[in-house]
């Protein structure tokens, strides 16, 4: 690993679980529903975070476990084969049900996998139910999607065709898939399937002509599944700024021994745009100094692009879990700047309030409180509601960060 | 198992949670798994405040079960001591930790920390988020009050009343409280302590000094009242004062246990006017359903039928506690209550009884946007919105008219949209083009059909022609910033003599100008 330090100092962390992920998991996937077997706290969680919208039906809900329930795991299944049965008859248009583990279900040893093969055949032919972790004690925010992807990985069709395809994986925002999808088709890659599907989640084929490449760096889990299926890996930084995309979509073409020139000519005209509009924010961002509390993974690809595009001076960069393999790649580019593993918050939060660092990039329970004491924000789980990838959206990637260094500069109150 | 699509309150221990954030100099030592943190953005996002809540989590991880997860809650405890120099630390469980049984109380105790310690033993499977506030505000007085004198009140001078319930994440607590501080002031009564909202453990040991308690929100105060008329004969309020007839009921009750004339508060509100004056007449009789807490549920039952003349067609509440009264509260309305924390029970009741106008919770807005009926919100849940920069009470004489502002808003566009249904050709107040911000029967993606068919027409000839692709490309774009976007690159092809907009030539205009 070149030159990069990783730091460990465990303790208390301020991250989500992984059952954030449904908040925008339930938009990407159109025909799931996602059922919580958990405790209230689950479900405030989610509603928490997603009830400020208004929603007429939301996919997604918890089942609450009771005192009764914690009484005998017999019955347990039961109540939540009724669960399952009364949702499903009140949302016929479901077609894909996630059961998702919880810290409760988890340590009580509720057996979700073999739940959701019970509940499979009975459903048979109406709905498929799938099982995966979003538990706290498991996975942390993001992780909740590579668990999600992971359990979906071994359920698509075997790719049974000589020709080469490509699976990029991860949640994109739709416009993005679309940008993404154009290029490939002119870089003159044929074969390119996106996990998680919008539509049809179940139905993108898999097998060893299989490559894939990621487009976030949260995805142990879902690389290890591929893996499994006989696909192999495309190392490559991700596709964040217009040399991480670049970079991205060159190690494609590679893998299709497509010559590099003909990457070149097809990427030329967005790259130059992506430069141009990163120039107008690299003038507010470069020198600034830049500080990352553990959040999502993106930490590191963010601290690289922030850095070599936009000329900002990463103070520290923790990330909740350093996948040292699907970051080779971003580490090589980030070069001397200490990672910290999630490391431990009261300890970390000192340390930024002795840096004071130009921004600050953290979850919304540390935001307002280092704002009141005159430090600039940029809450971080914006990076994950945002269409950030890709050449288009390299200069909107920027300007999240200049946003609440511009707005500081406004008010005057 | 219980299916919940929402949860009208949360785990019993964010009530914990909600009590050791509204004090000071208290600290919350909290086991519970990595995750449950955010519970902290209730308070910093929704109740936007500017201080992280005074809880260390043991954030224990499924790592950590194998190894001694005693003794990280043990760490946890004696750290945030060591950091935070508390005067009170409170110690508790959430639902995952509660499974685990490592016994935080004992664990506390064994650790022989200089500060008094109030283990709470919080039923996360069975009890709620308010039942956990009310239990945890108990355990406080009790701990911090048992071995204090009772003082010997010598029914001489001046009066004094503790106000009692306010907590941090309560719908409009902060405004509640300056109304009855001027309700109190205008009396002449002295304010000894105000608890939970900005108390300290020395505030709570002078409790008992106080001639008796003004209870304002049942939910969380009326056991810790409930102990200290036991212990201390103090009397307490049993009138919420919501609304006008409400507040002037408190008002004597407040005069009377102290012995003043209860004149000098009975001041001015614009309800009684306003809802007199014939602009109103067309409020008399609309069939209103009332859901939330049961103190805020009773407080507008009242309301609603005496104050509005409205016709109460539905009432209920999740408050399991105070069933009795919100049943009470039915029967002289000729209604059976709906005693349920199940959403989907609380809109089949709705659906079945058609009303006008739903007085809720936020939970009820997601019914009333699916019905397509008008909604105001009086009870918590409530979301960002309903903490408002404004002081918007719902107690007291002024928020008597804050009530009849907010209640009467949303009518006033139903009114508009029944029109609108009546004459759904009219070329400008078509069905799509809803004149109502509240969205009631709108969709995203009418609106933003609307959007494209609404552009304006190019203003000249020279406005170059956009290729299918291009144009789909554009329909991708949300569509409140979509005009811009369309303008934007438009003015971009112009300056450039361009004449067919492809897709380069929109984003070519992105990048050109940003955002």
């Amino acid at each position: 690993m070149s030159g990069t330090d990783v730091l460990r100092d465990p303790g208390q962390r301020a991250v989500f679980c992984g059952l954030t992920g449904i908040v925008w998991l339930h938009r990407k996937i159109e025909d799931a529903f996602f059922l919580v077997v958990g405790s209230r706290t689950c479900a405030h969680l989610i509603q928490s975070a997603a009830g400020v919208m208004i929603f007429a039906e939301p996919r997604f809900a918890t089942a609450i476990i009771e005192e009764r329930d914690l009484a005998g795991m017999a019955d347990a299944n039961e109540e939540l084969d009724r669960v399952v049965d009364r949702l499903l008859e009140r949302r016929p248009e479901i077609k894909l049900l996630f059961l998702v583990g919880s810290c409760p279900s988890e340590v009580i040893k509720l057996d979700l996998s073999r739940a959701a093969l019970r509940l499979s055949t009975k459903h048979q032919g109406r709905a498929r139910v799938l099982n995966y972790s979003g538990s706290g004690i498991e996975t942390t925010f993001t992780q909740g999607e590579d668990a999600c992807l992971a359990s979906i990985v071994p359920e698509l069709p075997a790719d049974k065709s000589d020709a080469p395809s490509l699976i990029v994986a991860g949640a994109l925002a739709d416009v993005v898939e679309d940008q993404f999808a154009r290029l490939f088709a002119q870089i003159g890659i044929e074969k390119v399937a996106f996990v998680p599907a919008r539509a049809a989640a179940l139905e993108t084929p898999v097998g060893p002509n299989t490559r894939f490449l990621l487009a976030q760096p949260f995805l142990t889990e879902t690389a290890r599944a591929l893996e499994s299926r006989g696909a192999a890996q495309i190392a490559a930084p991700f596709p964040l700024g217009a040399e991480g995309t670049a970079a991205w979509f060159h190690a494609a073409a590679a893998a299709f021994c497509i010559k590099p020139d003909v990457v070149d000519a097809a990427i030329e005209l967005p790259r130059a745009r992506a430069v141009k509009a990163l120039a107008r924010y690299r003038a507010e961002l470069a020198g600034k100094s830049l500080w990352f509390f553990a959040d999502s993974q993106l930490e590191v690809p963010l601290a690289r692009f922030l850095s070599r595009e936009c000329g900002m001076r990463p103070a520290e960069v923790a990330t909740p879990y350093l996948n040292q393999r699907l970051l080779a790649a971003e580490l090589e580019l980030l070069g001397d700047v200490p990672v910290h593993e999630a490391p431990d918050l009261e300890r970390q939060l000192d340390r930024a309030k002795a840096a004071r660092p130009d921004i600050t990039v953290c979850g919304l329970g540390l935001a307002n409180p280092l704002e009141a004491l005159g430090l600039t924000t940029k809450w971080s789980i914006e990076l994950v509601f945002s269409p950030i990838h890709g050449f288009e959206q390299a200069g909107d990637l920027a300007e999240l960060f200049a946003r609440p260094l511009d707005r500081a500069m406004r008010l005057a109150v | 198992m219980e299916l919940t699509l929402w949860t009208y309150e949360g785990p019993p221990h964010i009530g914990a949670m909600r009590v050791a954030t509204a004090m000071r100099n208290v600290h919350y030592v909290l086991h519970a798994p990595q995750g449950d943190t955010y519970a902290d953005l209730l308070f910093t996002m929704i109740e936007r405040r500017d201080k992280r809540p005074p809880v260390t989590y043991t954030t224990f991880q499924a790592r950590d079960l194998g190894a001694d997860t005693a003794e990280l809650f043990k760490n946890a405890a004696r750290e945030a001591v060591e950091r935070y120099d508390p005067a009170l630390l409170l110690v508790g469980a959430s639902c995952t930790a509660e499974l685990i049984q490592d016994d935080p109380g004992g664990l506390a105790a064994a650790l022989g920390l200089d500060v008094p310690v109030v283990p709470l033993e919080l039923p996360a499977y069975s009890k709620k988020e308010n039942w956990g506030a009310a239990e945890t505000f108990y355990r406080i007085v009790r701990g911090l009050c048992a071995n204090a004198p009772r003082p010997e009140l010598s029914g001489e001078g001046r009066k004094t009343a503790n106000i009692l319930g306010a907590t941090a994440l309560g719908f409009r607590h902060r405004d509640d409280l300056k109304e009855i501080h001027s309700i109190l002031d205008a009396l002449g009564i002295g304010i000894n302590v105000v608890a939970p909202w900005e108390a300290s453990p020395a505030d709570i040991t002078r409790l008992p000094e106080a001639d008796f308690n003004i209870v304002l929100y049942p939910e969380v105060a009326r056991t810790a009242a409930d102990w200290l008329k036991r212990e201390f004969g103090q009397p307490m309020t049993s009138a919420v004062p919501i609304g006008v007839g409400a507040t002037r009921d408190f008002i004597e009750e407040v005069a009377a246990l102290a012995g003043v004339d209860p004149t000098p508060a009975l001041s001015h509100s614009n309800l009684p006017w306003y809802s007199r004056s014939v602009d109103s007449t067309y409020l008399t009789g609309k069939r209103v359903f009332v859901f939330g807490d049961a103190t805020h549920v009773i407080a507008a039952a009242r309301v609603a039928t005496e104050e509005f003349g409205f016709t109460l067609a539905g009432i209920g509440t999740y408050s399991r506690e105070l069933a009795r009264e919100v049943r009470a509260v039915a029967k002289q309305h000729g209604l059976e209550a709906l005693i349920a924390d199940d959403h989907l029970a609380v809109e089949e009741a709705i659906r079945a009884a058609s009303p006008e106008l739903v007085l809720g919770t936020q939970m009820e807005r997601h019914i009333a946007k699916r019905l397509g009926i008008a909604c105001a919100v009086i009870s918590a849940p409530v979301h960002v919105q309903d903490f408002p920069a404004r002081h918007s009470p719902q107690m007291g004489f002024e928020g008597a008219n804050v009530l009849w502002d907010s209640w009467v808003h949303p009518l006033v566009m139903g009114l508009e949209e029944h029109l609108l249904t009546m004459f759904r050709d009219d070329v400008e107040f078509h069905d799509r083009a809803g004149p109502s911000h509240l969205g009631a029967e709108h969709k995203a993606s009418d609106l933003a059909q609307e959007a494209i068919a609404d552009e304006p027409e190019p203003q000249n000839d020279n406005v170059a022609l956009w290729e299918p692709e291009a144009e789909k490309e554009l329909s991708k774009i949300p569509f409140f910033v979509r005009g811009k976007a369309r303008r934007n690159t438009e003015a971009f092809a112009n300056e450039r003599g361009v004449s067919r907009i492809t897709l380069d030539t929109l984003y070519e205009a992105k990048a050109h100008y940003g955002r």
